[in-house]
Order: C-alpha cells, then sequence, then structure tokens
C-alpha cells in the first residue's frame, strides 16, 4: 500500500512546529529519525505505571517489566531474523555494538600479525575501534578501496583477502553516501578464508530488509534512535557460537552465573554480555518503534524513500553548481552534496534559516572525506515522513542559497 | 576615531533594522565578510590559525605606531562576516583598549540565537585570540 504521509506525520508531534519563522522540514533523518507517539507513550507509560528493576524480582512490576523488556528482544530477533533471543545483546548504540566485539572477539581471537579488512566509507566508529585493537595486538588494519561514485572496488576487496583476514568490519550503508555495499557476497567471500564478519547497520536497518539468516553475518550492529526508536540503545547481534566463544565484555551485576571471592561463573548469552541495569525504559518503548515499522512494512517504506530519493535527486541535478558526492548505483535515500564555492556549513545555516534540518560536515568520515579531496559535504537523508512537498522547497532553498555564488 | 562603545552601537542599530529574519541577517553578516580586505597568502599558515573554530580562521596582525590592525580570513563566508565584525570594533586600537573592550554587542544583536551555539564557541575563541595579541603587543611596549 502507498505510504499515507498526511497520516504518518499526524503521528510525530515534534514534525508540527516552525523553524526560524517556517514550517519545519527534517531532512536529518540519516543522524536520528523522529519518535512517534506511541513510542513516547511507552516511556511515559513504563514510568508511570510498570517502573521496577528486571529480572530476578520476585514482585508484580518487577515481572511485568522484566516481561515487556524480553518481548522487545523477541520484537528484534524477528526484526532481523535471527535464530533466537540468546543473539540479541542490548547496548547504547552502534559503537558500543562494535566497541564491544572489538573488546571481546578481538582481545581473545586478534593477534600479531592478523589483518582487519574495513572500507574506506566506514564511519569512525568502524574505525577507531578496529586501530586501538591493532595497536594492542600488533594486528593490521586494511583498507577496501572506492571508486569516484563511492562504491566499494570489489576486485581490491579479493585481493586484500587472504588466510591472515581474522574480521571483516564493514558499513552496510553509507551514513555520509547512502551508498548500499553488496553485503552478502562480502560475507561469502570472507568466510571462505575463514574470516567472521561484523556489518554496521546503523543505517541499513532503517532503510532495508536486513535478514542476518539470509546475509549470513556473523555480527550485526544497529542503534534504535535511527529506527523512530529512543536514543542511547543499540543492538548487538551475533552468531550463538561465536557470542559463546567471547569472553564477557564488563563485570558486574547480570552477567554472572555465581560469584564467590575464589571465581566468578559467567551467565549465559545474551545476559553475559549485558552487565548492570540495563535501559529499561527504551528498550520497551523501542518495541513501538519497530511495531510502527512492521505495521508499515519495510518494502513499502523503501518504496516511498527511494521514489523520493529519484525525485530530489532529479530536482536537485538541475541547480547550477551543485556537486553530487556519492554517486552509487544502489544508494538509500540519502543526498550528499556541495554547492560550487560554498562551504557545507554556510549552506546548511542557510537551510536551517528557512526551517530545513540537513547536518553538515565530514560526518564522522573524515578518511572518506579526504579520499574525494573535500572538506565535507550537505547531507538531506529522507525518511517514511518526508513528502515531494519538502523536497521542493529543499530544490527552492538551494537554488536560491547556489545563486550567491553560481550566477 | 569612533569609540568601541560608538561602533558596537552602530551594528546594534544596523542588526535590529534587520529584526528577527535569519535569512536576512545570515546574508547581511555574509556579505561584511566579503567586504574584508585581501587575506595576505603568506600569512595563510597553520599558526595562525585560530583553535576551537569549527572552520577555519586565519588571524594576523600587524603594527601601527601603537596601534594594532587585525587581518582574517576564513573558509566559510559567514564565519568571515563574524570576524569582520569583531575586526570593525577592535581593529586599528591600543592594546589597552583591546583588552578592556566589552562587547556586550554580540548579545544585543542576539548573536548566540543566529549562529547556534558551536559558532558560538568559535566565535568565543576569536575574541580570546584578539585579546591574546593585545596582551602580547602590551607586553611589548612595556618592555
Amino acid at each position: 500500500m502507498p505510504i499515507n504521509t498526511d497520516k504518518i506525520r499526524s503521528l510525530f508531534p515534534v514534525l508540527h512546529q516552525e523553524v526560524n519563522g517556517k514550517p519545519l522540514i527534517y531532512l536529518d533523518n540519516a543522524a536520528t529519525t523522529q519518535k512517534p507517539q506511541a513510542v513516547l507513550d511507552a516511556l511515559t507509560n513504563y514510568y508511570q505505571h510498570d517502573n521496577s528493576n528486571i529480572h530476578r524480582g520476585a514482585h508484580t512490576l518487577a515481572d511485568r517489566a522484566t516481561r515487556y523488556f524480553e518481548k522487545t528482544r523477541t520484537v528484534i530477533k524477528e526484526f532481523i531474523n535471527a535464530k533466537e533471543e540468546g543473539e540479541i545483546i542490548f547496548t547504547k548504540g552502534t559503537t558500543e555494538s562494535i566497541n564491544l566485539v572489538a573488546a571481546t572477539f578481538g582481545r581473545k581471537f586478534i593477534t600479531k600479525g592478523d589483518e582487519i579488512l574495513i572500507s574506506t566509507m566506514e564511519h569512525h566508529s568502524n574505525i577507531v575501534p578496529w586501530q586501538m585493537l591493532c595497536e594492542e595486538k600488533e594486528a593490521i588494519l586494511k583498507i577496501i578501496p572506492i571508486n569516484d561514485s563511492g562504491e566499494i572496488l570489489m576486485d581490491e576487496f579479493d585481493s586484500l583477502l587472504n588466510e591472515k583476514t581474522k574480521l571483516v568490519s564493514i558499513v552496510h550503508v553509507s551514513n555520509a553516501l547512502g551508498t548500499i555495499n553488496p553485503v552478502k557476497e562480502i560475507i561469502k567471500k570472507a568466510h571462505q578464508v575463514g574470516a567472521k564478519v561484523l556489518l554496521d547497520g546503523a543505517q541499513s536497518t532503517s532503510h532495508l530488509d536486513v535478514d542476518v539468516q539470509d546475509l549470513d553475518c556473523d555480527f550485526l550492529a544497529f542503534s534504535a534512535h535511527k529506527l523512530y526508536g529512543p536514543t542511547g540503545l543499540g543492538v548487538l547481534y551475533g552468531k550463538r557460537n561465536i557470542l559463546e566463544s567471547m569472553p564477557p565484555y564488563q563485570g558486574g551485576g547480570e552477567m554472572i552465573k555465581e560469584v564467590t571471592f575464589a571465581k566468578t561463573t559467567y551467565n549465559d548469552i545474551p545476559f553475559k554480555f549485558e552487565a548492570g541495569t540495563p535501559n529499561i525504559a527504551d528498550v520497551i518503548a523501542f518495541q513501538k518503534a519497530l511495531e510502527f515499522i512492521n505495521k508499515l512494512g519495510k518494502s513499502d517504506i523503501k518504496k516511498h524513500e527511494d521514489d523520493l530519493l529519484s525525485y530530489a535527486t532529479d530536482l536537485l541535478g538541475e541547480i547550477q553548481g551543485f556537486i553530487p558526492v556519492g554517486t552509487a548505483k544502489e544508494k538509500v535515500s540519502v543526498i550528499s552534496f556541495n554547492i560550487k564555492g560554498m562551504h557545507p556549513f554556510d549552506v546548511g545555516m542557510m537551510l536551517d534559516a528557512n526551517g530545513i534540518a540537513v547536518r553538515t560536515g565530514h560526518h564522522c568520515t573524515q578518511p572518506l572525506m579526504q579520499r574525494f579531496g573535500i572538506e565535507g559535504t550537505v547531507r538531506a537523508s529522507f525518511s517514511v515522513y518526508n513528502t515531494e512537498s519538502e523536497i521542493d522547497q529543499l530544490a527552492a532553498s538551494v537554488a536560491k542559497i547556489a545563486k550567491i555564488k553560481n550566477k | 576615531m569612533s569609540s568601541i562603545q560608538d561602533i558596537q552601537n552602530e551594528i546594534i542599530e544596523e542588526f535590529d533594522i534587520l529584526g528577527d529574519d535569519k535569512e536576512s541577517t545570515i546574508y547581511y553578516i555574509m556579505e561584511l565578510g566579503a567586504q574584508l580586505p585581501e587575506f595576505p597568502e603568506s600569512e595563510r599558515i597553520e599558526e595562525n590559525i585560530i583553535k576551537g573554530c569549527q572552520s577555519k580562521v586565519w588571524l594576523t596582525t600587524q603594527e601601527d605606531e601603537d596601534k594594532i590592525i587585525f587581518l582574517a580570513d576564513s573558509n566559510t563566508d559567514i564565519t568571515k562576516g563574524l570576524i569582520s565584525l569583531l575586526i570593525r570594533v577592535l581593529s586599528g586600537r591600543k592594546p589597552q583598549e583591546i583588552l578592556q573592550a566589552q562587547l556586550d554587542f554580540i548579545d544585543k544583536i542576539g548573536m548566540g540565537n543566529i549562529i547556534g551555539s558551536q559558532r558560538s564557541n568559535g566565535l568565543a575563541a576569536m575574541i580570546k585570540q584578539m585579546k591574546l595579541y593585545a596582551l602580547a603587543y602590551q607586553t611589548k611596549q612595556t618592555i
């Protein structure tokens, strides 16, 4: 069914406001999506009626909170088609999920001379943890190059891959360019040399149907707040046998089976990796965000976003001085660009004066910006609640701004 | 030469005419930046970059007897406009005057709301750097 944006927009209170005297046009969805009323209600409901610490509680509230909390794990399991709830670990976000793998899998299985492969288009959160690990372990971080459109060079990937490669950690969808990487092929090839694969799904899970069994990835990291859910919550998916082979991440309550001063035994997955009281309220509210997505259906969402992308690509492409950055054949609804003779900060600020929210700068992908020889870009990213009329406004504003330096 | 306060009042009046319209205010700031004298290429060096600004800002000085002339440039037009306002108020003055200057025009024209918190930090870094130059000149003059 086609997306009814009027109906959808009515579910998002934040969209109904003026910014700088103009109706807000929110096009910074790759940074974070807005939250539907149901998510906000779930947060307040939890604190009003159910607030209690989960697991091991003998009382009714604790039991209720535990059930709601664990229900989200089941919904996530289904959302990414994991085999079981045990493979779903709650974290603070994509960044922590990646750091968890580096600190546990990395610490145990990466040794001197091993190689870790990432690509040029990684977010800093999928670069720095591996640099830190490689420094500690005297392992080698290798970078898969990209072409001028912002696509991974698969030939180069093939030649970098060898029996020393222990891990390929790769972004599924580029946050700065929108490129969808051929991860299924990457995973298959990596497995052929015995390497494990971590997918950074921060940007892909909101746009694409991500099926961890079909992809056969070993890890998947993503954040709730880019999926219409709360901030401060993320997920790490891992295959059971790999998670079981990994040492714990942090020590504390929840992650133990038995503690004596002589020896501590650890809990089973996923709890082994969830030390301390988790982010209960946000986990419970996240369920409502996933229900929102499931109700609309990923394929209808994608169709709507793809339509917006091609509409915007055509309109903006006509503007004199418009320079697109990242023109991959396979893209999600992200347009990164520059205006000839102008700094992205200035463009972003002028768009903000028109009520249009976009992101400007290096998007935490400085090596990628260096690859393109630019300081940064202006990035407009579209979501299910955006409309063609908003893109008309964006194009009109960009055209007006571009005219300053491109007469 | 008008006093620092007179020039600040002039700026406050100019921005008052622009009113609450953020777009015209930004365009005006950019126009001011475009009028800055050309920055000497030989001064476009790492040491002259002000730390604490998100965009690149180069700042250097020239001596004019007992006064300091500020020269600046930026890779973003809005920032260039912002520093041109500071130059208009502080350039061509004695170190003592610069050090004592209370730059109340920034608050009075609502700069924080116009440029946002990140750029406000950058603006504070520019002012600090200009005052540091003044302090260095003052120290040199007393020696």
